[in-house]
């Protein structure tokens, strides 16, 4: 199923499929949120935001609005 | 051969330990300083090598790429293109961490591309068997087309090994691992045409990054008709970061195996703690609480023990040292100065260890994470809270920290409100007025009033910082591109020699940065304290003692009665006349003006000026500081100089005030303008005196 990371369900698992260039930094990307890679939601901070990702074994966090910008397949378990 | 000094360049990602390989190699052979023209931190070390060799390490900024977007990543990118600079490497150690492996080879791939020899340190070993992690090193040193050390910084181990490695240096492949300009064949087989001579990875570093090398700078790649949009240079780069990426998980697919039954770990358990909605602020509340504590009550002991042998000191100067200018010089202006700065060694040192503490254990992103929803709703980022932490120790780290923060806005408001969190330079000035005004109780048996005090202040200072950034915040129109990326790194146990080096070489910097200005500024004021202008300084002596009114006076009170009509007859004396009726509605008088004033030098400044200012009057040196301001009692209403009142505005005033020079210089170099140092200074100012008045006149 198609749909963007703020979806996730912490624990959930996706791979990551397509993300607008304009707006995700190369800084994340460097960090290896690339297409084709897997990411996990680990947890969410208080408030709702920012997430708390697993993302091809990079531990990190970004702001749900970062996250609504990154399409993702998520895994069938 | 046996005398060659080896150049060797340590580069690595954040959070890879690379300080700690660093601090391995050099021990406390270590040089800080800055690099040229800008306020990026320089690290060098020195360590002996088998056969003889010696080697320079050169610890540079962590960066996660050459992509460089920071002025620390780029001191990386311009001394590795910079073949002529002094420091050029002849090898670079690339440190990883085993666990991260993926995304720290990245820089490694990328720095293969420049054609120096790289050894890769593979660090953090200790923690394979507990990861099952099992590695095949010969097949990843073929792949990777170098040599590989296997290092545990933190159980010593595979140093020995790594020193052997940088002697035999020149045995290491200069060859790319991966053929990256194969994402744009066309592209790149032009360019390498247009320069034969160059290598292909570094034309594409001055292209993407806009730095120059040997006289070749972007305008001349340019103007060969490879000029590319932002927007496709940075589709190129993505392309190339995945091509990188490819190659990587190629190599680690066959090179690296991971049982996943160890992987669930402590590190998950601990989060859910640590960034729990409740218990999360709960323990963040509860460690800020701790150092103060710690600041106020644990470091009083060795206080008292410094400002004793200072005053002994002095007066031990004043009677066995031949009469003269240059005893009185030494009694009452230099040694009283540089006591007053030596006595806070302990509280800063506290400071920078929890500091460290904080950074070095990995809890310092969780606090990251924990805060920036909450920070961002005063136009703050999470990671603000790092500069806002560390601004307990010293505006100036602090202001430099913010480069991390990703957004102009929230980083310019950062650097703007960092100023009033309590730095260590307000803490002498706090803990000598908290003590003299504040009664010593405990509250439940616990909590010293005194500490709480203190305390408040801190809070204070947060929350002066965070009110005013929610007004710029309002005020400011930057138009906003935010994006906030943070690293959670693993939790670890800081290494002892790690924090003890940081807290050494901080409390070092703070005491000789400092001390420098204190010393400086004591002897000033001594001078114009013990001399003055005219008949009535001249005469001081015969003036006192004539006066009608002092008849009835006995030797020792006589002797003072001059010392105060001189003190206040002295250009010192003068000048702080001419101040006081600016500050008198806020109860000071013209002494603890003189105070204030020397304390736009440095805040720290302020208890050193009293000192002097008192020894120079007083007539028994073995008082302490802290007496002699007790003692101070106002000639005209008779009341205490630091009563309740006027102390409370005091504090107020430290506070809030923009009193550091070298604040306002950082400010200035960081926001590239004179134009929001001089907004701090003026806004700060106005602020500071206001509240201090209000409160004066409210409390008396």
């Amino acid at each position: 199923m198609q749909t963007t990371i703020d979806q996730l369900r912490i624990g959930q698992s996706a791979t990551i499929t397509d993300f607008d260039i304009e707006v995700i930094p190369l800084k994340l990307i460097e960090m290896g949120c690339l297409p084709g890679n897997s990411v996990e939601l680990l947890q969410i901070a208080p408030f709702g935001d920012p997430l708390f990702l697993n993302i091809n074994d990079s531990y990190l966090a970004i702001r749900l609005e970062t996250a609504r910008k990154i399409q993702i397949e998520l895994i069938q378990e | 051969m046996s005398d060659q000094n080896i150049k060797v360049a340590l580069i690595g990602n954040p959070n890879t330990g690379k300080t700690s390989v660093f601090n391995q190699l050099t021990g406390l052979n270590q040089q800080v300083g800055n690099y040229p023209g800008i306020t990026v931190e320089r690290k060098q070390g020195f360590c002996n090598l088998p056969l003889g060799f010696k080697a320079t390490i050169l610890d540079l900024p962590g960066t996660y790429s050459l992509n460089a977007s920071s002025l620390d990543e780029n001191v990386v990118i311009e001394l590795l293109l910079n073949k002529n600079d002094k420091d050029f490497p002849d090898v670079v150690v690339v440190v990883t961490d085993v666990e991260n492996l993926k995304r720290n080879l990245l820089l490694f791939t990328q720095i293969k591309d420049l054609g120096i020899p790289t050894i890769l340190v593979i660090n953090m070993s200790d923690r394979m068997e507990l990861k099952g992690i099992t590695l095949d090193i010969p097949y990843l040193e073929e792949q990777l087309k170098t040599k590989i050390a296997l290092v545990s910084s933190r159980k010593k181990l595979g140093i020995d090994n790594l020193k052997k490695l940088i002697v035999d240096y020149n045995n290491v492949s200069t060859e790319p691992c991966l053929n990256a300009s194969s994402i744009d064949p066309e592209y790149f087989g032009g360019l390498k045409k247009a320069f034969p001579n160059q290598l292909l990875y570094k034309l594409w570093l001055v292209i993407t990054q806009d730095v120059n090398f040997s006289n070749l700078d972007r305008k001349t790649i340019e103007t060969h008709n490879f000029a590319k949009s932002p927007s496709d240079l940075k589709r190129l780069q993505q392309k190339e970061t995945i091509k990188r990426y490819q190659f990587i998980n190629d190599v680690l697919k066959v090179g690296r195996t991971i049982d996943t039954e160890n992987a669930k770990d402590f590190r998950s358990k601990l989060d859910r703690v640590l960034t729990h909605k409740f218990w999360g602020y709960v323990i963040f509340a509860a460690i800020l609480l701790l150092i103060f504590q710690s600041i106020f009550d644990w470091s009083s002991i060795p206080m008292e023990f410094i400002d004793q042998s200072f005053a002994s000191l002095s007066s031990a100067a004043a009677e066995n040292l031949p009469p003269g200018v240059f005893t009185d010089l030494l009694s009452q202006g230099i040694i009283p100065g540089i006591g007053g700065i030596v006595i806070f060694i302990p509280q800063i040192a506290f400071l920078f260890l929890f500091i460290s503490l904080l950074e070095e254990s990995g809890y310092m992103s969780r606090v990251v994470f924990l805060m920036d929803k909450i920070m961002r709703r005063f136009g703050l980022s999470g990671k603000s809270v790092v500069p806002l932490i560390s601004g307990t120790a010293c505006a100036i780290p602090a202001i430099m920290a913010t480069r991390n923060i990703e957004s102009w806005k929230e980083r310019l408001i950062t650097i703007l409100v960092t100023p009033f969190t309590t730095c260590s330079a307000r803490l002498p000035v706090y803990s000598i007025l908290i003590s003299l005004v504040i009664p010593k109780t405990r509250i439940f048996g616990i909590f010293n009033t005194q500490g709480l005090t203190l305390m408040l202040l801190y809070l204070l200072g947060f929350g002066a910082a965070i009110f005013s950034a929610y007004i710029l915040n309002k005020i400011l129109k930057i138009k906003n591109k935010t994006f906030f990326v943070v690293e959670m790194p693993n939790y670890k146990l800081p290494l002892f020699k790690n924090v003890g080096l940081n807290v050494l070489e901080k409390t070092k910097a703070f005491v000789f940065g400092a001390g420098k200005i204190i010393l400086a500024i004591s002897i000033i004021l001594w001078f114009l304290a013990s001399y003055g202008p005219g008949h009535n300084f001249e005469f001081a002596e015969k003036i006192v003692t004539t006066s009608p009114e002092n008849a009835n006076l006995s030797e020792k009170e006589m002797e003072d009665a001059i010392a105060s009509y001189k003190i206040e007859n002295s250009y010192i004396g003068i000048m702080g006349k001419s101040i006081e009726p600016v500050i008198e509605p806020l109860g000071y008088d013209w002494k603890i003006g003189i105070a204030i004033i020397s304390s736009f030098a440095a805040r720290e400044v302020f208890v050193g000026t009293l000192a002097t200012i008192y020894s120079v009057g007083g007539s028994d040196n073995e008082e302490t500081i802290k007496s002699k301001m007790q003692a101070e009692v106002h000639p005209i209403t008779g009341k205490k100089v630091f009563n309740f009142a006027s102390g409370i505005s005091l504090l107020l005033f430290y506070a809030f005030a923009m009193q550091c020079a070298s604040t306002l210089a950082i400010v200035k170099k960081e926001t590239n303008s004179w134009k929001w140092p001089a907004i701090q200074l003026f806004a700060m100012s106005v602020f500071a005196y206001t509240v201090a008045l209000i409160a004066y006149q409210f409390l008396e």
